[in-house]
């Protein structure tokens, strides 16, 4: 059991002028599960392997427990990783996939035994112990990549996206495994995802990156409730936050004809418009023309729910995605009040769970 | 008559005229080609399977019946008779080919200097494959992911290229031994260079392909040297199809250095080195060329092989020639189902 510390570390790939890993700079408490999530390229998995000793670091140091790892060989830093592939030997059965890091260092036959069927039984291997890899099903190889990590009991674990070739329904029930197993071993983990409902379900805390740079590190409820820009309120939460470009009027500003007050320290640092974000749930659609006129193009049943999906019937009004791109207007409704398609609709924020962002540069205000 | 007709044509035809007709034999072959293929595929159903899968299997089994099956049987009936001549109802009616049994077996013992050529042989097939396999692996493993990694390879595979004669002839050049003396007592001057630098290094100049057993190693060099680079480029590239997480994994396990090459690196190239043995074994039981153009084995360095042409060729004996021919065959046999059974379990 350990803490992890990344110190400024950086990671610049030969021939790069960017780092992919940019000053990361994050403490993990002892027995904690950190998820680090982000797009494809946005050097999550860059930095777990910067801390699993794969990866060379360029600037920076990387800490666990009170040893100075940065420079350290990856099999002295007691650590133990899950690959996407699981990367598991083919030519060595699942015993001694799981015993091969004991072995190598050296530990007692009959202690590897019972360490390796102690792990089986937990993962619920135990029959599998004699089978070759090729012989198994995706989850019991991903089952099998996990035993080996725990097997080693390591200090971390340390897991890229290891429910990534899981079909969907295995991988909601992984998912829970391996949240439930790590609480009870209390190894602290670092976790990558690209994937933020894995993040939000799983995680103590969640690590946000996009472009190599750490954008907000908290509890899954703060990065939902709090995001600190439009980048992490556009990328947590599914379906995503609506964010829109609205004008900026004394004391507040308009959400279509709807006037909705902010704090006046926070318009002091924004210019002639801002973003208003608000999630699906938090939007309220109004009966008396008052909001935001939205034209609505698709709805989705769900039951209880349905989700409508609209553009702004004014053409100039911009939505935005968090990384830039267009995206339509969400809105959570009641399941049996739905409006039909090509009906205009009214919509405005519900005033406890709107955020704004400055329009430059995307900060919360 | 006809010969000469022939060449005559031949020597008054332009070049032009030899590339027409040679284009024209191409079409027409094409055209016959095409026309077999065509009325195969005018047959439906399971009947026009069967038609079409004759128009394309006939030709090869027609081939091989006639150019590998039927030679292999009167090769295998020869082995039991005796006399000069290939065709046993040649010669007059003393020399002609008698049965004998398996009297040519037996002369493999008994003949002086077959037992030799015997433990030669097994000293070939085991050295040959064993050190070329090793020296290729070896140098895979330190060349992957260097600087100059494709020169690097294409040094080492160049001797592919060269035929098994050109190569013996390179290093007749590099064994070369001269056996005078100067007026003081020194040895003669040196053009080979091992003996070159040997003699000048103090050592009396060594007769690399003229001493017994010697000569053999000598010549087995040779052929490691050619074979080493077809290793070396099988293996490199099994090296390679290794996924970087397995080798990744490892090293979070704990391996390193030699362990890795042990431990992940050897069994997960297991195939490609057994493909790169037998296939080496088996070439090397084949292997005439070197032993011919070096001695043609008359310096107790024959082969088997060798052997089987001296033996059916120059010293009119096709029956004996035969069997060495079956005895060579046989050899090959349990490498190719030793191949087969390790790949089986593989897959």
């Amino acid at each position: 059991m350990a803490t992890v510390k990344f110190d400024n570390a950086t990671r610049i790939y030969p021939g790069n002028d960017t780092p992919s890993v940019d000053k990361l700079n994050i403490d993990i408490q002892d027995g904690e599960f950190l998820v680090l999530v982000g797009p494809s390229g946005c050097g999550k998995s860059t930095s777990l392997r910067m801390l699993a000793g794969l990866e060379e670091v360029n600037g920076g140091k990387i800490w666990i427990g009170d040893r100075d790892v940065t420079d350290m060989s990856p099999k002295d830093r007691d650590v133990a990783m899950v690959f996407q592939n699981y990367a598991l030997y083919p030519h060595m059965t699942v015993a001694d996939n799981m015993g091969f890091a004991l072995k190598i260092a050296g530990v007692d036959k009959s202690e590897i035994r019972s360490r390796v069927e102690e792990a089986a039984k937990i993962l619920d291997l135990t029959q599998y112990l004699e089978r070759k890899p090729k012989a198994l099903s995706g989850g019991q190889r991903q089952r099998v990549a996990m035993g080996r990590a725990i097997v080693r009991s390591p200090q971390v674990f340390l897991m890229d996206e290891p429910l990534s070739n899981l079909d969907a329904k295995l991988r909601v029930q992984t998912r829970t495994q391996i949240a439930s197993l790590q609480r009870r071993l209390g190894v602290t983990t670092v976790y990558v995802t690209h994937d933020q409902v894995e993040a939000m379900t799983m995680g103590d805390r969640i690590a946000l990156l996009k472009d190599g740079i750490l954008q907000q590190c908290a509890s899954p409820r703060e990065m939902y409730d709090k995001p600190v820009n439009v980048f992490v309120a556009g990328f947590i939460g599914s379906p995503a936050m609506n964010l829109v470009t609205v004008p900026v009027v004394d004391g507040g500003v308009k959400f279509g004809n709807h006037a909705l007050p902010v704090d006046r320290e926070a318009l002091a640092k924004a210019g002639k418009t801002v973003i208003v974000g608000v999630r699906p749930e938090d939007v309220e659609v109004t009966s008396n023309q008052d909001g935001l006129a939205i034209t609505v193009e698709l709805v989705e049943e769900l039951g209880a729910d349905a989700y409508v999906y609209g553009t702004p019937a004014d053409k100039s009004i911009e939505l935005e995605s968090g990384d830039g791109g267009i995206k339509p207007f969400i809105a959570r409704v009641d399941g049996r009040q739905v409006p039909m398609k090509g009906e205009t609709i009214y919509v405005h924020p519900s005033a406890d769970h709107m955020h704004v962002f400055n329009k430059e540069t995307g900060v919360r205000l | 008559m006809f010969v000469t007709h022939v060449a005559t044509t031949v020597a008054t035809e332009t070049a032009g005229q030899k590339f027409t007709s040679l284009a024209l034999g191409l079409v027409v072959f094409a055209a016959v080609f095409v026309g077999i293929l065509l009325i195969a595929s005018a047959f439906k159903g399971r009947t026009g399977e069967r038609v079409q899968a004759i128009a394309f299997v006939g030709p090869t089994i027609l081939f091989i019946a006639l150019a590998l099956v039927y030679p292999a049987i009167l090769t295998i009936r020869r082995a039991f008779y005796s006399g000069k001549f290939f065709d046993l109802n040649l010669g007059t009616p003393r020399s002609r080919g008698k049965f004998v049994g398996l009297e040519n077996f037996e002369k493999l013992w008994t003949t002086p200097g077959l037992p030799e050529v015997l433990r030669n042989t097994a000293l070939w097939v085991i050295l040959v494959p064993l050190v070329s396999t090793a020296l290729g692996l070896l140098y895979a493993m330190l060349i992957d992911r260097a600087k100059g990694e494709a020169v690097a390879k294409a040094l080492i595979f160049l001797p592919m290229a060269i035929s098994m004669v050109g190569a013996t002839l390179i290093w007749k050049f590099v064994y070369n031994y001269n056996g005078s003396t100067n007026a003081d007592g020194t040895p003669g001057t040196q053009i080979g260079i091992i003996n070159a630098i040997w003699t000048k290094l103090g050592g009396a100049p060594i007769d690399f392909l003229g001493t017994p057993f010697i000569n053999t190693l000598a010549l087995i060099v040779i052929l490691i040297w050619i074979q080493a680079g077809f290793a070396m480029t099988v293996l490199s590239a099994a090296i390679k199809a290794i996924p970087d997480e397995i080798l990744e994994a490892a090293r979070m396990d704990g391996v390193s250095g030699f362990k890795m090459f042990r431990f992940i690196t050897l069994p997960s190239i297991r195939s490609s080195v057994i493909v790169v043995l037998t296939t080496i074994a088996i070439g090397t039981l084949k292997a005439f060329d070197i032993v011919q153009a070096a001695s043609g084995g008359k310096l107790h360095d024959s082969v088997l092989a060798n052997e089987f042409y001296t033996r059916s060729f120059v010293t009119q004996e096709p029956g004996l020639g035969a069997a060495i021919a079956i005895v060579i065959f046989v050899l090959v046999m349990p490498i190719i189902v030793f191949n087969v059974i390790q790949l089986r379990k593989d897959a």
